[in-house]
């Protein structure tokens, strides 16, 4: 009798095992994904930038500095190696385009321009589409340390070759500030 | 949706003792059939109803739309392909087909069986009337229907009503003509007493009333899905007071939007109907409003930006 119910509880214990890792496995791709997707719209935030550059270089002759600050921020980025080098620089790029941002502002026909609207646009909503990917790959990769470490699976989610994701946060300390933008650019 | 299946259970489980005879069959026949042909009108819409729904309110996919757009309109597609996938991105679903609506009045909804074929339609009025944080917060919330399956739970529950519609259509032909009336004696002599006279009576008034209820508590849940979209939205965007915003500008558009019929009106953003239940409030008024009156559920948003 004992050995019938030994045997049943062993049984309800490696199918329980089995959902877990098939649910971890399952959350750890979807992390993998959100990772991959935070890159494929950095990429295209890179590809993005040079086509903005000379559509505004005409109008803004006098703001070469923040045109080379842009250019050489992407530049940098492109070559970034591993994740936290990355985050770094990508975050010196979102600066220098805050601030080539702010710049126009002062450029009438800039801002009238269509073509550079859209441009805006589509400058705007990759920076959203980073900023969301971030966040998706941050829901997730909290969904997964959370399954991994509150109790039971905690037991056995060690034991089964996992590792809590890291989550994605802000590096520099330069990310932290609001870009400083100054305004008496406006006479030069 | 458990009170759902319960009522259609005591529907079927009488009509079953009357007319086919309890004693006979384990199976609850008629219900059986009442709830197979309300599936097969579902399992249809399931598959085909998106099309039928775009078709019917005139959605021209938006690359069509854009095309003889000028230049300046061109921007707020632009920006609605955007915002889409944004929220694609944020959602972790696959972007859906996006349609616009040629109508002026503000409105959205949400199509499809699945996040693999989903589509989202919003009017040309929402394009012109949001901005691009509130276009956000509505693209949020249909693209939440979409992932909490709300398409698929609402078709289940057309099929349900549409089964209690049936059941009560036969059962009042069957008092109508009398051919229940041999059988109900007989299941009285059996049943017998006061107790299930009671119950006998209770069933009848349930069963005409059957449509009337199944369409009640279908927009008990969709107002429910409704709410729930609205927060899942603010999850998407951590921008609950857009879509506060974005629905007091919908609400305040006073026109009912001809283009989208009633059928959709559970996947919209706002009932395309109804604006009217929504100046009378009240448990009566709100019985069959497929939507939550716009006042709750802006204060629900609001509530949630003050708990950021």
């Amino acid at each position: 009798m004992a050995g019938v119910v030994l045997i049943a509880v062993l049984v309800v214990l490696v199918v329980w095992a089995i959902a877990l890792y098939n649910n971890l496995i399952g959350l750890r791709n979807q992390v993998l994904n959100g990772w991959r997707q935070i890159d494929v719209q950095l990429k295209r935030r890179h590809d993005l930038i040079p086509n903005l550059v000379s559509t505004v270089r005409g109008a803004m002759e006098f703001e070469r500095d923040t045109l080379t600050q842009v250019m050489e921020a992407r530049a940098r980025a492109v070559t970034a190696t591993g994740p936290a080098d990355a985050a770094h620089k990508e975050g010196e790029l979102t600066q220098a385009l805050g601030r080539l941002f702010a710049v126009a502002e002062n450029y009438p026909a800039l801002k009238a321009n269509d073509n550079v609207k859209m441009l805006q646009e589509e400058l705007t909503s990759t920076e959203n589409k980073v900023g969301f990917a971030r966040q998706f790959y941050n829901d997730i990769a909290t969904k997964f340390n959370t399954s991994q470490q509150t109790f039971p699976s905690n037991m056995f989610a060690t034991m089964l070759g996992f590792k809590p994701a890291e989550l994605f946060e802000l590096t520099g300390e330069s990310e932290r500030q609001v870009p400083a933008v100054d305004l008496s650019m406006r006479k030069g | 949706m458990l009170v759902f299946v319960a009522f259609l259970f005591f529907l079927g489980v009488g009509f079953d003792l009357i007319f086919v005879g309890g004693g006979v069959m384990p199976v609850p026949i008629g219900s059986m059939l009442a709830l197979g042909l309300g599936g097969v009108s579902a399992w249809s819409s399931y598959y085909a109803g998106d099309r039928a729904v775009l078709l019917s309110s005139h959605a021209i996919p938006i690359d069509q739309a854009a095309l003889p757009a000028p230049e300046d309109a061109k921007l707020k597609y632009r920006q609605l392909e955007d915002v889409v996938e944004e929220m694609s991105i944020a959602a972790g679903l696959p972007p859906p087909k996006i349609y616009i609506v040629p109508d002026r009045d503000p409105n959205a909804f949400a199509t499809g069986r699945d996040p693999q074929h989903a589509s989202i339609a919003v009017t040309q009025g929402l394009l012109d009337t949001l901005n691009r944080d509130e276009l956000q917060g509505v693209v949020a919330h249909e693209l939440s229907h979409v992932r909490n399956l709300d398409i698929r739970l609402m078709t289940v529950i057309a099929a349900m009503v549409g089964a209690a519609a049936l059941l009560s259509d036969w059962t009042s032909r069957g008092l109508l003509f009398g051919g229940g009336g041999s059988s109900r004696s007989r299941n009285r002599e059996q049943g017998g007493g006061l107790f299930g006279l009671v119950l006998l009576v209770i069933w009848v008034i349930a069963v005409l009333l059957a449509p009337i209820i199944g369409q009640a508590l279908a927009m008990m849940v969709s107002r429910r899905r409704e709410y729930l979209a609205d927060a899942s939205g603010a999850e998407l965007t951590r921008n609950p007071m857009a879509l506060a915003s974005a629905l007091a500008k919908i609400d305040e558009a006073v026109d009912p939007t001809v283009s989208i019929k009633q059928g959709t009106a559970n996947l919209c953003i706002a009932d395309p109907l109804g604006r009217q239940i929504g100046l009378r409030e009240g448990k009566w008024a709100n019985l069959f409003a497929s939507h939550p009156p716009m006042a709750q559920r802006i204060a629900a948003l609001r509530q949630m930006a003050f708990q950021q």
